[in-house]
C-alpha cells in the first residue's frame, strides 16, 4: 500500500511541477502577482511529494520489502543496514529519484531563501527549475519507475554490487548529485535573466552562492569517489579518466569557471554574456554526464545497467534544455552590454584567462570522452581513449592554469601593475624552487643537509631582500619559470624523472602564491593580524581554495612520480622489502563477514627492526553476487601511505602480494577538502547572506529580540 | 545443505585470480620490466570495461602482458611492441590513439580551442575599441536603491 502511495506521490509531483512551471512563467510575462506568488508554494509542495516518495523507497529497502522489484535486484536481507539505506540510490531508478528529490530541494530552497529576489526573477527562476522537474519526473514515471512490484515476492534479494558496499561510496552519489543538480539553479537563473533581459551586479551576486554550493558539493563528491577508487579497487590509483569520472569532472571545471566569471560580472559588470553561456553549458554538461552514465552508449566500470530507450529520453531532455538555452542565448545575448572596460594586464584579464583554460580543459575532456562514440558512429572504427591520452592532452592546460593563478589572484582590477605583482611574488617563486630542490635532495638521501642549507639561504635572502634592486626582484618569478621549463625539457629527453620535482614546485608555487595574496591583504605596518582577521570571509575562502588546489597539484605529482611498487610471492612467515620497510606475511586465515567470506592476511611492517604497523589486507568473496573484491590494508600516514594487497595462493606455495608506498596520498584528499572548505567559508560571507535574504525588511526586524 | 552450497560457491570464487600483474610474469631485467609496465599501461584489456591490461585480471590481459615481455626480450623497441599488439588486436586496444588521419581532430581539439578563444577575444576587443559603447540604460529609481543596498558592504 505504502509503495503505491509513493508511486502516486510521484505522479502528483509531476502535476505540481507542471503548475510550478506554467503559471509563474505566465504570471511573470503578464505581470500577474497572484500567479507569480504561486511559484514558491508549488516548489515546496513538489519537494514534499518527491520527499515522501523517496522516504517510501528508503523504507522498502530498510525493511527488505521483496515485493518491490527494485529491492529484489539490489538488496539482500543479510546486508548491513548502512548499505540497505545506500542501496536505495545504488541503482538507476533509485538514483534518479534521489536526483529528482535534490532538484525539488533546490527549487524549494529558491522559495525559502529567495525572498530578497525581485518578484519576476524569482517567479522565473522557480518556474524554470520546475520545468526541469517536469522532465525528470516524466522520465522516471514513464521509463524508470522505482515502485514496480513483483508478481511473486522471492525469499531473498540479489544483493548490491559488492564494490558499492562501502562507506565511501554510500555517500559519494548524494554529494555528486547535489553538485550536478545544484548547477540547475545557475541554469535557471541564467534562463530567467535571458527572459527578463537584464544581467547586472545584483544578479551575479544572487547566482554566485548557488553556483558555489554546487561546486562545493561536486568537489566533495569527486574527492569521495576518488578516495573510494584508491582504497577499494586495490591498486592504489586515484583517478582513471573513466567516462563516468569525466562526466563529473567536466561540470566541475565549468562550475569553477562560472564561479570566477560571475565575480567579474559582480565587481565590474563585464563578461555578462559569457557568464550566462557558462551557466547554460555547466548544467548542459551535468545532463551529458547523466546521459553517459545511464544510456550505456559509453562503457564504463561504474555505469548502471543501461537500456537504449532511457538513453533516447535523456538525450531529448539534454537537447531540450541545452539546445533551448543556447537558442535563447543566441537571441538575447546581444542585449547584454559590458560596462566595465579593462586593460590587458588586470584581474579581469587574468580571470578571462582562467575561464578560457578551464573551458578548454573541459572541452578536451569532452572530446576525449566522446571520441570513441564519434569514431564508431562516423568513422566506423572501434577506438579507445584513456589515461595516457588525457595525461598528455589535458595536463598542459591545467599546468598553465596553476602557473598564472598566483599572478591573477593579486593583480589589481581594471589596470594592474605587472612589475609590482612580479616583485611581490618573488619570495613565493623562490620558496617553490626551494621545495623542489628539497624533494630532489630527499630522494638522493641528503634531506637533512639540503633542509639546513635551504633554511639558511632563505634566512639570508630575507635579511637582504630589501637591498636587492627591485628590477631584479621583479624578474625572479620569470627566472624560476624559465628554470622549470628547462627542467621540463630535460625531463622529456631523459624520461619521467623530473615530473616529481616540477609538479611539486608547481603545487608549492600555488600554495605560496595564496599565502602571498593573504600577506598582501594584511596591509603595511602594524596590526597586520587584526587586519587579517577583519578581512571579508570571501577573501579567506579564496586563499583557502587556491591553496587547496596547490596542495592537490603537489600531491598528484608526488604520487605519480614517487610511488613505490613491489610485487612478490611470499610464504607465511617470510618477509620482503618495500622501500625502507620490511614486510612480513605473518598469517593468512579465513574469516566470515555478514554477507561475505574473506581471506585475511596479517602483515607486519617494520623499519630497521622497529614495528611500524600491523595490517590486515583482505580478499572478499560475495557469494550472492558471485564477485570478489579486494580490501587493501592501508596505514595512513602524514607523508606516505603503506598499501598492502593480498592476492592468490601460488602453485609452489606462498601468496602473491602487492605492496605500495603512496607518498602524500592524504594530501590529495586534504587539498580537495581545503578547496571545498574555502568555498564554504566564502559562502558564509556576509554579502551573500544579505543578498540572499530579504535585505529590505531585515535591518529593523533584526533588532527585535526573539520572544 | 544451503550452508554447504554456500561454502562451495565461496571456494569456487576464491579460486579466481584477484591480482593483475602476477609475480611469475615479472622479468629479471628491471629496465625491461619497467618498459613492459609502461607499455601495458597504454594497452586496453580487450574484454574488460575500460581497464588497462596492467590493471586487469582477465586471462587475455595476462596473455598480452606475456606477449609484450616476450617481444621486449626479443629486442623490440616500445613502438615495435605496440605495433605488434595493435596488428593482432586492432586499434581498439590503444588507450592513446595515434596522432594520424582523423585522430588529429582529437589531438588538436585543445590547442585549436585555445587559439579560437584567443582569436575571439582579440576580435571582440578590437570591435569594442572601434565602437565605444553607447550610454548605459539607466536603472529605475527602485532598482537603483535596491542595488545600492545590496552593494553597500
Amino acid at each position: 500500500m505504502l509503495i503505491e502511495l509513493g508511486h502516486f506521490a510521484l505522479i502528483l509531483a509531476l502535476m505540481v511541477a507542471l503548475i510550478q512551471t506554467i503559471l509563474p512563467l505566465w504570471g511573470a510575462h503578464r505581470g500577474n502577482h497572484m500567479l507569480m506568488a504561486l511559484a514558491g508554494p508549488a516548489a515546496v509542495v513538489q519537494f514534499a511529494l518527491v520527499g515522501f516518495a523517496f522516504a517510501v523507497l528508503v523504507h522498502a529497502f530498510v525493511t527488505s520489502d521483496f515485493s518491490v522489484a527494485l529491492v529484489v535486484s539490489n538488496s539482500h536481507s543479510l546486508k548491513p543496514m548502512l548499505y540497505k539505506v545506500s542501496g536505495t540510490w545504488g541503482n538507476h531508478e533509485g538514483s534518479l529519484l534521489l536526483w529528482t528529490l535534490i532538484l525539488a530541494l533546490f527549487g524549494a530552497s529558491a522559495a525559502w531563501f529567495g525572498a530578497g529576489l525581485p518578484e519576476r526573477l524569482r517567479a522565473r527562476v522557480i518556474g524554470v527549475q520546475g520545468s526541469i522537474g517536469v522532465a525528470f519526473l516524466a522520465f522516471m514515471i514513464l521509463t524508470s519507475n522505482p515502485f514496480l512490484r513483483m508478481v511473486e515476492a522471492p525469499m531473498d534479494g540479489r544483493d548490491l554490487n559488492p564494490l558499492l558496499q562501502d562507506p565511501g561510496l554510500a555517500f559519494h552519489p548524494p554529494f555528486l548529485y547535489l553538485g550536478y543538480v545544484g548547477l540547475s539553479m545557475s541554469f535557471s537563473f541564467a534562463i530567467a535573466a535571458l527572459i527578463g533581459g537584464r544581467v547586472d551586479a545584483a544578479w551575479a551576486r544572487w547566482v554566485r552562492p548557488w553556483t558555489l554550493a554546487a561546486w562545493i558539493f561536486l568537489t566533495i563528491g569527486i574527492a569521495l569517489g576518488s578516495w573510494w577508487a584508491y582504497y577499494e579497487l586495490g591498486w592504489g590509483g586515484f583517478w582513471f579518466w573513466d567516462p563516468v569520472e569525466n562526466a563529473s569532472f567536466m561540470p566541475w571545471l565549468l562550475a569553477a569557471a562560472l564561479l570566477h566569471s560571475a565575480i567579474v560580472v559582480e565587481k565590474r559588470e563585464s563578461l555578462k554574456a559569457w557568464t550566462i553561456l557558462l551557466a547554460i553549458l555547466a548544467f548542459g554538461f551535468s545532463l551529458i554526464g547523466t546521459f553517459i552514465v545511464r544510456s550505456g552508449v559509453i562503457t564504463s566500470v561504474h555505469s548502471f545497467a543501461s537500456d537504449p530507450e532511457r538513453g533516447v529520453f535523456i538525450l531529448a531532455i539534454l537537447g531540450f534544455f541545452t539546445g533551448g538555452g543556447l537558442v535563447l542565448f543566441a537571441l538575447r545575448a546581444g542585449t547584454m552590454e559590458a560596462k566595465g572596460v579593462f586593460g590587458l594586464v588586470s584581474r579581469e584579464s587574468a580571470l578571462v584567462a582562467n575561464n578560457i583554460l578551464l573551458a578548454v580543459a573541459a572541452f578536451v575532456v569532452f572530446v576525449g570522452t566522446m571520441w570513441p562514440l564519434f569514431a564508431e558512429l562516423v568513422l566506423g572504427r572501434v577506438m579507445s581513449v584513456g589515461e595516457p591520452f588525457f595525461n598528455a592532452a589535458f595536463t598542459p592546460f591545467f599546468v598553465a592554469l596553476a602557473l598564472i593563478l598566483p599572478f591573477g589572484a593579486i593583480l589589481a582590477w581594471k589596470r594592474g601593475d605587472s612589475g609590482r605583482v612580479m616583485a611581490d611574488l618573488g619570495p613565493a617563486a623562490l620558496a617553490a624552487t626551494g621545495v623542489a630542490v628539497l624533494s630532489l635532495a630527499l630522494l638522493a638521501g641528503q634531506g637533512m643537509i639540503a633542509a639546513v642549507a635551504l633554511v639558511g639561504a632563505g634566512a639570508g635572502l630575507a635579511t637582504v631582500w630589501k637591498q636587492i634592486p627591485a628590477r631584479f626582484r621583479a624578474r625572479l618569478p620569470l627566472l624560476m619559470l624559465a628554470l622549470a621549463v628547462l627542467g621540463l625539457v630535460w625531463a622529456v629527453q631523459t624520461g619521467r624523472s623530473a615530473l616529481g620535482p616540477l609538479g611539486v614546485m608547481l603545487g608549492s608555487w600555488v600554495v605560496f602564491g595564496a599565502l602571498t595574496d593573504l600577506w598582501g591583504r594584511s596591509g603595511r605596518g602594524g596590526d597586520r593580524l587584526g587586519r587579517l582577521l577583519r578581512l571579508p570571509r570571501s577573501e579567506w575562502g579564496k586563499v583557502m581554495a587556491h591553496a587547496g588546489m596547490g596542495v592537490t597539484v603537489f600531491a598528484v605529482s608526488a604520487l605519480l612520480a614517487w610511488k613505490v611498487e613491489e610485487i612478490s610471492v611470499v610464504k607465511e612467515g617470510e618477509s620482503f622489502r618495500l622501500g625502507p620497510y620490511d614486510v612480513q606475511l605473518a598469517d593468512v586465515r579465513e574469516v566470515r563477514g555478514p554477507n561475505y567470506i574473506s581471506t585475511m592476511a596479517e602483515m607486519v611492517v617494520t623499519r630497521g627492526g622497529a614495528r611500524v604497523v600491523v595490517l590486515y589486507p583482505e580478499k572478499r568473496a560475495y557469494p550472492v553476487q558471485g564477485m570478489p573484491t579486494t580490501e587493501a590494508g592501508i596505514d595512513y600516514g602524514w607523508l606516505r601511505d603503506i598499501y598492502l594487497v593480498i592476492g592468490d595462493p601460488q602453485e609452489g606455495g606462498g601468496w602473491a602480494v602487492r605492496a605500495y608506498i603512496e607518498p602524500f596520498a592524504n594530501w590529495l584528499w586534504g587539498g580537495c577538502l581545503m578547496m571545498a572548505f574555502g568555498g564554504l567559508i566564502s559562502l558564509t560571507d556576509r554579502r551573500y547572506r544579505v543578498a540572499a535574504s530579504g535585505a529590505k525588511a531585515a535591518p529593523k526586524a533584526a533588532k527585535v529580540p526573539a520572544e | 545443505m544451503r550452508l554447504r552450497a554456500f561454502f562451495i560457491a565461496v571456494l569456487m570464487l576464491l579460486a579466481g585470480p584477484v591480482l593483475a600483474v602476477q609475480p611469475d610474469e615479472i622479468l629479471q631485467d628491471p629496465g625491461l620490466e619497467t618498459r613492459a609496465r609502461m607499455i601495458s599501461r597504454e594497452i586496453r584489456c580487450p574484454v574488460c570495461q575500460g581497464e588497462t591490461i596492467d590493471d586487469s585480471t582477465a586471462p587475455i590481459s595476462r596473455d598480452l602482458r606475456l606477449i609484450i615481455r616476450e617481444r621486449l626480450l626479443a629486442g623490440d623497441s616500445n613502438d615495435e611492441v605496440i605495433d605488434f599488439v595493435v596488428e593482432r588486436y586492432g586499434e581498439f586496444v590503444l588507450f592513446k590513439p595515434r596522432a594520424s588521419g582523423w585522430n588529429w581532430v582529437l589531438w588538436l581539439s585543445g590547442p585549436v580551442a585555445l587559439l579560437a578563444a584567443a582569436g575571439g577575444i582579440w576580435l571582440s576587443r578590437r570591435q569594442r575599441q572601434a565602437a565605444p559603447p553607447g550610454p548605459p540604460v539607466p536603472l529605475s529609481a527602485e532598482e537603483e536603491a535596491r542595488l545600492a543596498e545590496i552593494l553597500k558592504d
